[in-house]
């Protein structure tokens, strides 16, 4: 891979840094009067979602990163992997391990597509629409006529994630959840 | 099809009046106070003699030689203060390589001016005055007094640490801390990112902070002296506003010897040319730096804090990438 300065250092540029991909969030000029220039980066670790500042030196090089984000369509899981499938006709198909799905098994459904991030061809993480409807398996009855006021109960989704619902949700109702805060919308449409 | 094209100015019509205001009050401020304005060649055949500043190099061709564009008219200013200008100032563009970002734009618009007979405390006394007429009416509330504040009782206030009797490894383990990582740095680095990311960051809003009395390793240009400790210091300035550089003086070195020394030891290694001709003029027998104090003022900052604009693009008619 190319290596990058910090002049070159814009927001969404992918880099190495100790081992790990990261992706450059913010890079600021920093110069003290008559002194040393540094680039005071804000990165995301793309391993483990992490951000963080670190200064560099002006002119600094980093290597590139050989990361790609592609749409895939989740498949199954075997317990130990979960499959996606390229969308582009190939099916070629991508295992991605427990450490990249991480908090997002609560969002996988069946032929859903998702953002897959690729690194050196293995997939690091994924990244699920902000909005994805899902079924309800288990919650207490609903309440009738109640539709308006406030209140909230817990309801297990198809996925196994927990999201508190209003009263009058049913078991077997399918529901728009937001996955970037994990928290119910509306009944789907 | 060139609708994708934007061709709009990054500065408003309201920046623009205000640039020309501040020019028109600057030039006021010198009228008054009896200082020649002067125009200065942007083209250069010695670029400046620091390295932490990168040239822009204008490339040879038939028909002319190896040229850079001034990083600032200070050279050429101090051979006219030689030739017996007296107080002198300059309003207009210089160029510094790779500077760019929220505060920074490659080329940018500097006053720079000398006063004979003067040092850095009474230079910073007037660039105070000058600055207070500039915010006058702006978008930030000056307090009425600046502050004082030397260079080594700044970093002890803000970074806890006395920058003349701290250990190398003391300030080392505090900028590794603050830049996340270790950059490698020398001392003089090393308190360069405790400036630049703790000291700035922490000085008071709304009031002009004059940070003076540098260690004697960042002089650059200025005399070195004795403070009133006993301790070697640099006479120079620097002046924050909300924790913005806005200008950097200094009691200038007027011996032609050590300025030689200095050029040699910050050049060497490098393939820079020493300006001779200024150190000629310095050495000159009739002539020589005469006793003055100078200092170099960024105007678009000033705008900036005026205006309460977040970015330099903002107060320039085209910025970089824009031009």
């Amino acid at each position: 891979m190319a290596n990058y300065s910090t002049s070159e250092f814009k927001s969404g540029l992918k880099v190495m840094l100790d081992g790990d991909p990261c992706a450059i969030v913010e890079n600021e000029y920093v110069k003290p009067g008559k002194g040393q220039a540094f680039s005071r980066v804000k990165l995301k670790n793309l391993k483990n979602g992490r951000t963080w500042e670190r200064t560099f030196k002006s002119g600094e090089k980093l290597e590139g990163a050989d990361v790609m984000d592609i749409d895939m369509e989740y498949l199954y899981t075997d317990g130990e992997f979960w499959h996606f499938m390229m969308t582009d006709g190939s099916f070629e198909q991508h295992p991605a391990s427990e450490e990249a799905i991480s908090e997002n098994k609560n969002w996988l459904k069946e032929q859903q597509v998702y953002e897959v991030t690729l690194f050196n061809g293995a997939i690091l993480s994924i990244t699920p629409p902000n909005f994805i409807d899902l079924e309800v398996t288990e919650t207490d009855p609903g309440l009738k006529g109640d539709t308006a006021q406030g209140g909230s109960k817990p309801a297990y989704l198809q996925t196994g994630a927990m999201v508190r619902v209003p009263l009058f949700i049913e078991i077997g109702e399918m529901l728009r959840i937001d996955t970037r805060v994990g928290e119910y919308v509306s009944r789907a449409k | 099809m060139s609708v994708l094209v934007n061709w709009k100015p990054s500065a408003n019509l309201e920046a623009l009046h205000a640039r020309a205001a501040l020019n028109r009050s600057v030039r006021e401020f010198f009228i008054e106070t009896n200082a020649l304005e002067v125009e200065l060649p942007i083209l250069n055949h010695a670029p400046v003699a620091d390295t932490n500043i990168e040239p822009i190099a204008v490339l040879a061709s038939d028909v002319m030689p190896n040229l850079y564009l001034h990083t600032s008219p200070e050279y050429s200013m101090k051979r006219l203060l030689c030739a017996g200008s007296g107080d002198l100032y300059a309003l207009g563009k210089v160029f510094r390589a790779g500077e760019a970002g929220g505060r920074h734009n490659p080329e940018f618009t500097m006053l720079e001016w000398y006063r004979l007979d003067m040092d850095h405390q009474e230079l910073m006394h007037e660039v105070a005055d000058l600055l207070d007429e500039l915010f006058n009416d702006s978008e930030v509330e000056l307090e009425d007094a600046p502050l004082f504040l030397t260079y080594q009782q700044a970093v002890i206030q803000y970074a806890g640490l006395d920058p003349f009797s701290a250990s190398d490894d003391d300030i080392k383990v505090l900028g590794i801390e603050l830049a996340g990582g270790d950059l490698e740095l020398n001392r003089d680095g090393w308190l360069d990112m405790i400036m630049s990311h703790k000291v700035e960051k922490a000085l008071p809003k709304n009031q002009l902070v004059f940070i003076y009395n540098y260690p004697a390793s960042q002089a650059a240009l200025a005399k070195l002296n004795n403070d009133d400790n006993g301790q070697v210091i640099a006479e120079r300035f620097e002046v924050y506003l909300n924790s913005l550089e806005l200008a950097n003086g200094y009691h200038e070195l007027t011996d032609s010897e050590e300025q030689r020394q200095r050029f040699e030891k910050e050049l060497k290694g490098t393939e820079r040319p020493i300006d001779e001709k200024l150190l000629a003029a310095m050495a000159d027998d009739e002539a020589g730096l005469p006793a003055c104090a100078g200092v170099a003022v960024g105007i678009d900052r000033i705008l900036m804090l005026r205006l309460g604009k977040k970015t330099i693009s903002e107060v320039i008619s085209f910025s970089a990438g824009n031009c």
